[in-house]
């Protein structure tokens, strides 16, 4: 009744609205969670990966991105590109194939699905008869080639995903001149792999998976040669000139076969077992690359010593003498290679290979002598140490920006320095309106600077605060020191890597002066690391202070978590960000909540304790306030075991829903019958709520009281110039907001300038708020005389803002996770206030100020608040008035971890991890939106003359029909009138196709 | 009182009430405009006028249609009593001086034994002395039934004022579901439920919630398509204010409109009764009754004080938010003072939490302040 009431639905204000906010997902940034399929396009140079929920995500050259989302959200088991188009077949774990395109739509390129279709066989077959094993899309692109467990191959026309029924290839017909004693001993079973000739598309190359192997003919539809295998076969790969081709098999051994016109039934030129003599385990793909010189490179995925190496993820390759065998830090889903595909040239002159791991994207430069790894520009691991924060900082100034670069570039000197191979499409998006930073901290307690600006989040610098202290791991063990003459030769590659070698390194806070470069970190342990860039290397001694956040409070016991032993005596630093100061807290529980102000050279930091503040141009703790409530036994004790336990269990339970949700996928998949399936699902949901009403959640309902858990846990602090003690004179000031709603404080004294070494800094508490419904106090802001947020330290002095405005009054303001609520200063006497939770039952999970700048006019810009509430929603509301002006539904509350990995940029934009190695880019402005924006062109050398020529055919056979028949009534008329046509003007079955496709096409 | 009453109920339309007063050994009887009983003070200085006591200090009491004798000393509690009585008002009057404050209340008149004040009252009550209760102008509202006259029968929305009570709340909620009539036909639709209570806490001292009382609007604002956990983090926003819709499991006790049957409590309202309480909702929904919210301030490590208002919102507060106001201001947090006087008031709604009170460490460093 109230919302009615309210006034404000001023049209003006509406329009204005419309020109500010507007809600986007625009990019996911990272690694695709649980990848499953990998393909490329040598003619589009594009790579398309396929996940375990049914997405599909294809990329080119920097900024050319495309995803699709199937929407059963079954697995995608292949990738296929259909040969020169811009389409690719998918096939997904319940055997539908889906064929995509890249379309051109209002000028830029899009993803879309157009058709889908799954293989059934005649009535009675068992299912088997049609699950799909293997798919060759026809270098004519008029045919899909699908291979299945019954051992039969069915053809599929393109692009109408019709069964040519009449031309599907039996095992019966292929085992018609099999000698009988190999017959006998086995059947053909599933279809491993077809491959097509490499000059005569009308021979393809059948693999049964009990090693039969035989040769083709499309043109007669009978095998002309069977070559004879002894072991399960893997996979199959013809080699350049179509003379021979290789095949890997279970046991770990390839072998080559001749393929001449003289012996229909060759014994294998060459059987080797890589890295025998001992059990092997299987190769399941390999690849045989001509060069220029003569020696081929032979590319192969497993194959390892069954024994010592069979739990390492390795692709092998060989080169003359050269050989290395490529150690993933997890499982290998795919690799391809990529070589020289014009039709013309002689070899192929493979140069780069990628691997699509489990976790992350490698790619290989093999035309560098030592075979380096290439840097992606996009697809980073994020999660290659668990992400435990986040940091974004926008607008970073062009100096900072390269000096990072640098100092970045130092580090990156073992990649290769190759173009990235992948370069498919245009990215035609507008040049990124800034320079933006994301840092993320993570949990073995390095920072990683990656470029936010655009499309691409790309890794820029790495920052390991580990160095600093003493660790039980040595630094000096280094996994890659391998005896030359170690066998197999493994050489580890890739950067993920999960497992903290102390959970105390991990980095919870970042804060990142833009203009001065000075860093602040703080750690699980209770660490705080002010930094300072340098670009160069550096010996030097940390000064380290401890900070005992208890005072004289007497009778408490820390048990949690021991401090972290610090190194004596100078350390070495790489260029870049390097430590100079070290605080420690005392007890050492997780920091939660820093601030850094490097126009005063303070940095303030908090804990489930109490906060402190240190000055770091004098190496001087200032003071510290403890805030903790005598009977909370839990902060007294160590938060970290609880806090741990609690994350745990949301894991768990986190993983129970997904269990929960892939039964169900797999139980949709398996079943083919639906009804049948619905029944179950029903049956299911009453299972699971009856259970539920079995034992029902129950929730407390009671007011909070000062003597609840972690009420002193600091939340926030903030430095703001204001006025704390009257109105006359502004002095600096320490804000810190706590768990249980009480605000405190303090005026601090910093001497000018030219005596900052002189004088200490003093500081006084000035206030304490308790606010009445005692919620956590997530953000405290100062709003100057204009009611606009007063600008970041050092921000004036750069000219980047005004002045903030100290005639007129100041004022507060207090967000907690119930309530919006402004004060007036100095006096603090509440003014207005917004409550969230009371009227709607969310809370505030993240809040920060952000600039929007309206679309229409380029002068009119505002700040307001962007809101992150605990269901997921989003929130803008607008200063000083708190005005709620628009919502949008943005994460799945159940998404826990999502809602608490969210980050707001200053300009309207924010990031949240949808899987531990995703960030979901979204835009709450019109204005500032990154977005992938990008062409896909189908180049027209390849084959010009041959669409030249059937588009001429496609003219006459139109012609032809036209004069037939005036109107309508196409069907079996019409494939007589082909066929009619076929021995009238054509003798070339490949256009006749063509042109009955064109016909069914257009009816 | 400024706000314009609604009309007395139709059924007791008798333009005039009778009044029968005594003080001392005199009766006086004399009539009342039972639609216009006008203020407390006139009154009682017509009480004064009729006995002749000009400038006698007296206390006002009345007897109760249950035969408790209650005090009249504002306008409140004198509406109450006027448009309680049927057919007659007898009024007792005490001399200030010589007046026995423990004549009042509960069962006082008539002894007779009462449900709830065997479940307020464990058996061990006997063994203490007895309680001086304060001039019941000192009790505080624990909890009331407001806006009878707008709910249907079947609903009842409970007002727990947990502000200035040590008390918890103390009571659970759960999912649910229930069954709806809707034009589909009958139809299971999620609910929110009251899955238990905490002995000793608010809510079951009321005796207004019961288990399995269905949950359907927390402070004017609607459950159905919200979370538990969304009610719950409603209801603890609100949680000093409490006003909770509630359809009761057991509807046999509900309150049938212009009959008799009172509440449980002895702090319910009488159904039919025109009071000040329906419009506490309005007054909610128009977001003002703020008094529940006023933060503490320290300046400069002195004295806390509460946050005053920059601007009033509107132009005048009501005056039941006024004397909340005074009320929370009484709840300690003005210092020591009026702390004993705190304690008092809570020794009354709860005796047997009357020993924690040193429990209660406040001031641990002069600053900080905990209630």
């Amino acid at each position: 009744m109230r919302r009615f009431l309210r006034p404000g639905h001023d049209p003006v204000r509406e329009r204005l609205k419309r020109d500010l906010f507007q809600f986007n997902k625009t990019v996911e940034h990272g690694f695709p969670h649980q990848p499953s399929a990998l393909g490329f396009s040598p003619f589009l140079h594009l790579m398309a990966i396929g996940t375990r929920s049914g997405a599909i995500k294809l990329y080119g050259a920097p900024g050319v991105e495309f995803m699709g989302l199937h929407e059963e959200n079954n697995t995608v088991m292949q990738i296929h590109f259909i040969p020169d188009q811009c389409q690719l077949v998918t096939l997904l774990d319940d055997n539908s194939l889906h064929l995509w395109s890249l379309k051109q739509h209002g000028g830029a390129s899009e993803l879309r699905e157009e058709h889908r279709f799954t293989l059934k066989g005649p009535p009675g077959s068992p299912p088997s008869a049609t699950q799909i094993t293997a798919v060759l899309p026809h270098s004519s692109r008029e045919a899909l080639y699908l291979g299945t467990e019954s051992g039969s191959i069915f053809v599929l026309e393109l692009p109408s995903f019709r069964v040519l029924e009449d031309r599907t290839i039996t095992s019966e017909a292929v085992l018609q001149r099999v000698p009988e004693d190999y017959c006998n001993r086995r059947s053909c079973e599933l279809v491993e792999a077809l491959r097509e000739h490499p000059k005569n598309p009308d021979q393809v190359l059948i693999g049964y998976s009990r090693g039969l192997i035989v040769l083709w003919d499309l043109q007669n539809s009978k095998a002309t040669h069977h070559f004879l295998g002894s072991q399960q076969l893997e996979n199959l790969y013809w080699q350049r000139d179509g003379s021979r081709f290789v095949s890997c098999h279970y046991d770990g051994s390839y072998c080559q076969w001749p393929v001449s016109s003289d012996n229909r039934q060759p014994e294998p030129l060459e059987n080797l077992v890589p890295y025998g003599p001992f059990p092997c385990k299987a190769i399941s793909k390999i690849y045989w690359q001509t060069t220029k010189n003569g020696v081929p490179y032979i590319i192969f995925q497993g194959g390892m010593p069954r024994a010592s190496y069979g739990d390492r993820h390795s692709i092998s390759v060989v080169h003359g003498s050269q050989q290395t065998a490529f150690d993933f830090t997890s499982r290998v889903i795919d690799f391809f290679i990529i070589f020289s595909s014009e039709p013309t040239a002689e070899f192929d002159d493979p140069s780069a290979m990628v691997v699509l791991a489990e976790e992350e994207l490698v790619v290989i430069d093999l035309k560098s002598a030592g075979w380096p790894a290439v840097h992606p520009p996009y697809l980073a691991s994020l999660h290659c140490s668990a992400i435990t924060c986040s940091h974004h900082v926008s607008n970073i100034p062009l100096k900072l920006w390269e000096r990072i670069i640098s100092a970045g570039s130092k580090q990156n000197v073992h990649y290769s320095n190759m173009p990235w191979p992948i370069d498919g499409g245009t990215n035609i998006a507008p040049d990124p309106p800034q320079r933006d930073l994301l840092l993320t901290g993570h949990e073995d307690g390095t920072v990683r600077f990656w470029d936010a600006s655009g499309v691409c989040l790309h890794l820029l610098y790495k920052l390991s605060t580990v160095r600093v202290f003493l660790t039980d791991a040595d630094p000096n063990d280094n996994m890659n020191t391998m005896g030359e003459d170690e066998w197999p030769p493994l050489r580890k590659v890739g950067t993920f890597d999960p497992y903290s070698d102390d959970p105390r390194l991990g980095i919870q806070k970042i804060y990142l002066c833009k203009y001065s470069g000075y860093l602040a970190v703080a750690g699980t342990a209770g660490q705080v690391l002010v930094m300072e860039l340098n670009d160069e290397d550096a010996e030097h001694v940390v000064d380290h202070a401890e900070a005992d956040l208890l005072q004289d409070q007497e009778g408490y016991r820390w048990k949690g978590h021991e401090k972290l032993k610090t190194r004596d005596g100078p350390v070495r630093f790489e260029a870049g960000f390097q430590p100079f100061v070290l605080v420690q807290c005392q007890p050492p529980a997780v920091v939660t909540s820093l601030a850094l102000h490097s126009e005063w050279k303070l940095v303030a930091f908090g804990t489930s304790h109490g906060f402190g503040l240190f000055d770091h141009q004098q190496k001087r703790l200032v003071f510290v306030k403890c805030t903790l409530h005598p009977s909370d036994q839990l902060a007294l004790e160590g938060p970290l075991s609880r806090v741990k336990s609690l994350k745990k269990s949301l894991r768990q339970s986190f993983r129970r829903i997904r269990r929960s949700r892939v039964s169900s996928r797999k139980r949709r998949g398996a079943g083919g019958n639906t009804s049948e399936v619905q029944e179950a699902n029903a049956k299911f949901d009453q299972d699971t709520l009856q259970e539920m009403e079995l034992a029902p959640v129950q929730r407390k309902i009671e007011a909070r009281s000062a003597e609840d858990s972690f009420t002193g846990f600091v939340r926030t602090l903030y430095f703001a110039d204001t006025f704390l003690r009257d109105s006359s004179r502004h002095c600096p000031s320490l804000w810190a907001g706590t768990n249980g709603g009480t605000v405190y404080a303090f005026c601090l004294r910093v001497p000018p300038a030219e005596r900052r070494m002189d004088e200490p800094v003093r500081a006084e508490q000035a206030k304490e708020i308790q606010l009445m419904h005692r919620a956590p106090i997530v953000g405290i802001l100062v709003l100057d005389g204009r009611s606009t947020p007063l600008p970041e330290p050092l921000e004036v002095a750069h000219d980047l803002s005004k002045s903030p405005d100290m005639q007129g009054s100041h004022q507060l303001l207090v967000v907690s996770e119930e309530q919006f609520k402004v004060f007036t200063l100095p006096k603090v006497s509440s003014k207005l206030k917004l409550k969230l939770t009371a009227l709607e039952g969310c809370r505030v999970r993240k809040v920060t100020v952000a600039n929007f700048g309206s679309c229409k006019t380029d002068d009119y810009s505002e700040n307001d608040l962007a809101v992150l509430t605990n269901l997921g929603d989003i929130q803008i509301i607008s200063l000083p008035f708190l005005k709620l002006q628009i919502r949008y539904p943005c994460i799945r509350k159940e998404d826990v971890s999502g809602i608490a990995s969210c980050v707001f940029t200053k300009y309207g934009q924010g990031f949240y991890l949808i899987s531990p190695s995703e960030f979901e880019r979204f835009s709450l402005s019109t204005k500032w939106l990154v977005e992938p924006r990008c062409v896909v062109d189908v180049p027209e050398v390849s084959s010009n003359n041959h669409v030249h020529n059937r588009s001429g055919m496609e003219n006459a056979a139109r012609k032809s029909r036209g004069s037939g028949r005036s109107s309508g009534d196409y069907g079996e008329d019409e494939r007589k009138s082909g066929k009619l046509m076929e021995h009238a003007l054509l003798n070339d079955e490949k256009v006749l196709k063509e042109i009955q496709s064109t016909l069914e096409g257009g009816r | 009182m400024s706000r314009p009453h609604r009309g007395a109920a139709g059924s007791r339309g008798l333009g005039t009430m009778e009044v029968k007063s005594k003080f001392g050994a005199e009766f006086r009887r004399f009539s009342l405009e039972r639609s216009k009983p006008g203020k407390f003070e006139e009154f009682y200085g017509l009480l004064q006028h009729v006995h002749k006591i000009p400038n006698v200090d007296v206390l006002v009491g009345y007897t109760d249609i249950h035969g408790d004798l209650l005090p009249i000393n504002n306008d409140d509690n004198y509406h109450k009593a006027v448009s309680t009585a049927n057919p007659l008002l007898r009024i007792f009057i005490q001399r200030k001086e010589d007046a026995d404050y423990s004549a009042f209340g509960t069962d006082t008149m008539t002894r007779k034994k009462n449900v709830l004040s065997n479940v307020l009252r464990p058996d061990n009550h006997k063994k203490k002395p007895h309680i001086v209760i304060s001039m019941p102008q000192d009790f505080r509202p624990v909890s009331s039934i407001i806006d009878v006259d707008i709910l249907p029968e079947t609903h009842r929305r409970v007002r727990l004022y947990k502000y200035g009570t040590d008390k918890p709340l103390g009571f659970y909620i759960r999912d649910g579901s229930s069954v709806r009539v809707t034009p589909h036909g009958l139809e299971k639709v999620p609910g929110i439920f009251i899955s238990r209570l905490v002995p000793g806490g608010l809510a079951q001292s009321t005796g207004l919630l019961a288990v399995n009382d269905e949950v359907l609007e927390v402070n004017g604002i609607e459950v159905s398509g919200k979370s538990l956990d969304q009610v719950t983090d409603m209801m603890i926003a609100n949680s000093r204010n409490l006003i909770i819709t509630v359809r009761p499991a057991n509807q046999r006790n509900n309150v049938v409109r212009n009959s008799r049957t009172s509440g449980s409590s002895g702090q319910s309202t009488e159904s039919s009764l025109p009071s000040s309480t329906p419009n506490i909702l309005a007054n909610f929904l128009q977001g003002e009754e703020e008094s529940d919210e006023e933060d503490i301030i320290i300046e400069d490590s002195g004295e806390p004080q509460q946050i005053p208002k920059a601007a009033p919102t509107s132009e005048s507060l009501e005056s039941l938010t006024q004397i909340e106001l005074q009320e929370s201001t009484q709840n300690g947090f003005l210092p020591s003072s009026e702390m004993n006087l705190n304690h008092s008031a809570r020794s009354i709604s709860m005796e047997y939490e009357v020993q924690d009170a040193d429990h209660k460490s406040l001031e641990e460093d002069g600053t900080i302040i905990t209630l």
